[in-house]
């Protein structure tokens, strides 16, 4: 198991280009023992690392039961992941994981979900929509919410019309920008809530991306008297050693790549109701 | 059972000799630049006999003492966080093949036995901080396992105070209690040496010692409360987290970005303060790269970027990171406060911010002045954010 701050070599087995500035790698260990000992559950992540450069924490878009490979989307936005968007298939580099809490899956069985992702690079969303899908009865309704800023940011077309398949599951898009070949809706995420019919009581929402939207989602949710509990945030923040070592994480009493990336708003709460903390 | 014996002075230096045979390299308290910092020690002659400090918030200047003695000063800049959490620790290395594979490989820590001479109580109070983050965190770090498992701790228990010291109020000194393995109370006419481990122990019983009497076990009780009387700084009563955590949006956070440099002197100085930076170097033929932490500080604002966003932008914000972690989150992180009471953020702060100031203005009810608070959002879940102002956004 790789735990500590040296990194493996892991090689590209797979890659794809999801939009202009998008690409997913698919990686494998390269030493077979590490990578049949490697386990991780649904929302960790792991620190990529290109050497020289540095590295940068990825969250995992496999299914927790694919032993065979680890997928990692990536947006290019600055110098690490515009370089690892340069990878090919048959190149290295290194991999250390996996970390982090991840989404209480078991814990949301028996209710319906409600999974609010907004921006791109909303990753942790993309491996629990597939998760719960893949084990469509252990769960009731799901209702998926994505939002983006451009029309052109809505990578996977094809997936969300695949989500849309499965029974009782409603697929709701937007972007706020929109463009001429976008037949979905233009405006922000919560003009949905008025159309989806939630049972407080058995139903369990998650939510990752801009901070700004996931307040708002979050207020409107305590209105409709979901507990704080039940609902479910993925943070982001910056990262060195992803085991509560370096500092840079923290938030409040939190260190988010240790007791998160995944917190409950109900742990959350006294830190995210003001800014710069 | 305690074991106690008296070092004549004359004596003093056969300490010296006994630890070089034992096979340590001695780091002890000398001047050097205009402080006392801890160095080589090869001989007691490079101790700061009858030296002393003067400390105040922003000032820090060594006089003559009339004591004649070597420990007549509190604490210099640093005392033993450099040595076991490094400011440059090398982790891995790199190397990429020709067929472009690539070997990482760790960077063990050369540690060598080390005796350290003249560490006060805060100074093993903030070790005991750091080896519980550092060694008994999820993953223990092997770094500064080695550097902590080569040192062999000779503390002085302080008999003077500086006017920053505040230990008192911290529970962590003046008295050492925990983490050495000598401990020296100084006299005008030699140390009362107390051993705490058995290689303490060991050591002492190689040294020409005489039997304690009454009147020097006294003289060292009076020293310690001499210290303790010096010391005035106190911390607000009551409970510090709660505290913070209700002043989160304090005017008085707004008071501080008219007087913090945001220099990260503080953080630097604190013994406690535990916050890295990886860094990552290549060798110019693109071969060979190294990977290596360095201390960072919450006052740089690339403390919290994540791409597109500084999470603690404004000046407040990190003022406000720095005391709320140190004497508010700290206690559900370690169970205590990150503070010991060493005083150095004071003393080495350019423009003397004074950290039990600021956390009494802190914990008294805003007045009624009106003060802009370090974040503008009204209340919780607040959804009126502007752009590229929060994680996440784009
Ligand atoms: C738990 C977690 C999971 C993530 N999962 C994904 C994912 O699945 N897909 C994806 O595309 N992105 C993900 N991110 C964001 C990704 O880590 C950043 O986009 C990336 O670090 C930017 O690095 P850069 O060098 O390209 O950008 P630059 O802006 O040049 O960043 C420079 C440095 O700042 C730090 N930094 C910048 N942004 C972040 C950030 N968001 N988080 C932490 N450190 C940062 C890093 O140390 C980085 O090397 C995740 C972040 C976290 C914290
Ligand atoms: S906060 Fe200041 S007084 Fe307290 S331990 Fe750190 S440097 Fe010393
Ligand atoms: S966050 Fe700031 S106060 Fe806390 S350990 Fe890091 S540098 Fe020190
Ligand atoms: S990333 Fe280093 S403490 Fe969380």
């Amino acid at each position: 198991m790789t735990s500590g701050l040296l990194p493996h070599e892991a090689e590209v087995v797979d890659r794809q280009d999801e939009t202009p500035d998008m690409f997913s790698l698919r990686l494998r260990f390269t030493d077979p023992e590490i990578q049949t000992t490697y386990r991780f559950a649904l929302g960790q992540f792991n620190m990529l690392c290109l050497p020289g450069l540095g590295e940068v924490p990825i969250s995992i878009v496999s299914d927790p039961d694919d032993r065979h490979a680890i997928d990692h989307t990536i947006r290019q936005v600055g110098s690490l992941t515009r370089n690892l968007g340069r990878l090919e298939v048959g190149d290295r580099l290194g991999l250390r994981g996996p970390y982090g809490r991840g989404w209480p899956a078991e814990t949301a069985e028996g209710t319906d979900l409600l999974i609010v992702t907004g921006g791109l690079g909303c990753a942790p969303s993309v491996s629990l929509i597939e998760y719960a899908l893949r084990r469509r009865s252990r769960y009731g309704r799901i209702h998926i919410i994505q939002g983006v800023k451009h029309a052109h940011d809505l990578i996977w077309r094809e997936r969300y019309s695949a989500w849309r398949q499965h029974p009782d599951v409603e697929v709701y898009l937007t972007a706020d920008t929109g463009d001429t070949f976008w037949p979905f809706h233009v405006g922000p995420v919560t003009q949905f809530f008025e159309r989806i019919a939630i049972d407080p009581a058995h139903c369990s929402v998650f939510l990752c991306g801009p901070e700004g939207m996931m307040r708002t989602v979050i207020q409107e949710m305590v209105r409709r008297d979901v507990p704080a509990g039940r609902i479910w945030l993925s943070m982001e923040r910056n990262m060195h050693c992803a085991l509560g070592s370096c500092g840079r994480c923290q938030l409040g009493p939190k260190f988010v790549c240790r007791d998160g990336p995944v917190f409950s708003y109900a742990e959350l709460a006294p830190y995210l109701a003001h800014k710069g903390v | 059972m305690k074991v106690q014996r008296f070092l004549p002075r004359d004596r003093f230096p056969s300490l010296l000799d006994r630890l070089s045979e034992a096979g340590y390299d001695i780091l002890g308290p000398q001047v050097r630049d205009h402080a006392i910092v801890f160095d080589t020690l090869a001989s007691v002659d490079q101790l700061p006999l009858g030296i002393t400090d003067e400390q105040a918030p922003g000032h820090y200047r060594l006089s003559a003492s009339s004591s004649g003695r070597y420990f007549d000063w509190a604490t210099g800049p640093q005392a033993l966080k450099p040595l076991t959490f490094v400011p440059r620790e090398p982790l891995w290395t790199s190397e990429t093949r020709d067929d472009g594979t690539l070997v990482f490989r760790e960077s063990p820590p050369e540690a060598r036995p080390t005796a350290v001479i003249g560490v006060r109580a805060c100074d093993l109070a903030a070790l005991a901080i750091h080896d519980r983050h550092f060694l008994h965190g999820a993953v223990p770090d092997p770094h500064y396992r080695a550097r902590r498992e080569s040192l062999f701790l000779i503390a002085v228990n302080c008999s003077r105070s500086a006017d920053t010291c505040f230990c008192i109020a911290t529970g962590d000194g003046p008295r050492v209690r925990y983490g050495h393995d000598l401990a020296l109370s100084e006299l005008d006419d030699g140390f009362v040496v107390e051993a705490h481990t058995g290689r303490g122990r060991d050591l002492l019983d190689s040294l020409a010692t005489t039997e304690v009497t009454l009147d020097q076990l006294q003289a060292a009780e009076a020293g310690s409360a001499q210290a303790a009387d010096q010391q005035h700084r106190r911390l607000p009563a009551g409970s510090l987290p709660d505290q913070l955590q209700a002043a989160v949006a304090h005017p008085h956070w707004q008071d501080l970005n008219d007087r913090c440099l945001t220099c990260g002197n503080c953080t630097s100085v604190c013994p406690t303060c535990f916050c890295q930076t990886h860094v990552d170097e290549r060798s110019l033929d693109g071969r060979e790269a190294h990977h290596a932490r360095q201390w960072e500080t919450c006052f740089n604002p690339d403390h919290s970027y994540i791409h597109g966003v500084t999470i603690r932008a404004e000046r407040p914000q990190r003022y406000r990171q720095w005391l709320t972690h140190k004497f508010g989150t700290w206690v559900e992180q370690f169970g205590r406060s990150g503070c010991v009471g060493c005083g150095r953020c004071i003393t080495w702060c350019p423009v003397g911010i004074d950290v039990t100031e600021e956390l009494a203005a802190l914990c008294q009810a805003p007045d009624t002045a009106p003060g802009q608070a370090p974040d503008t959002a009204p209340g919780p879940v607040s959804g009126a954010a502007p752009d590229r102002q929060e994680p996440g956004d784009d």
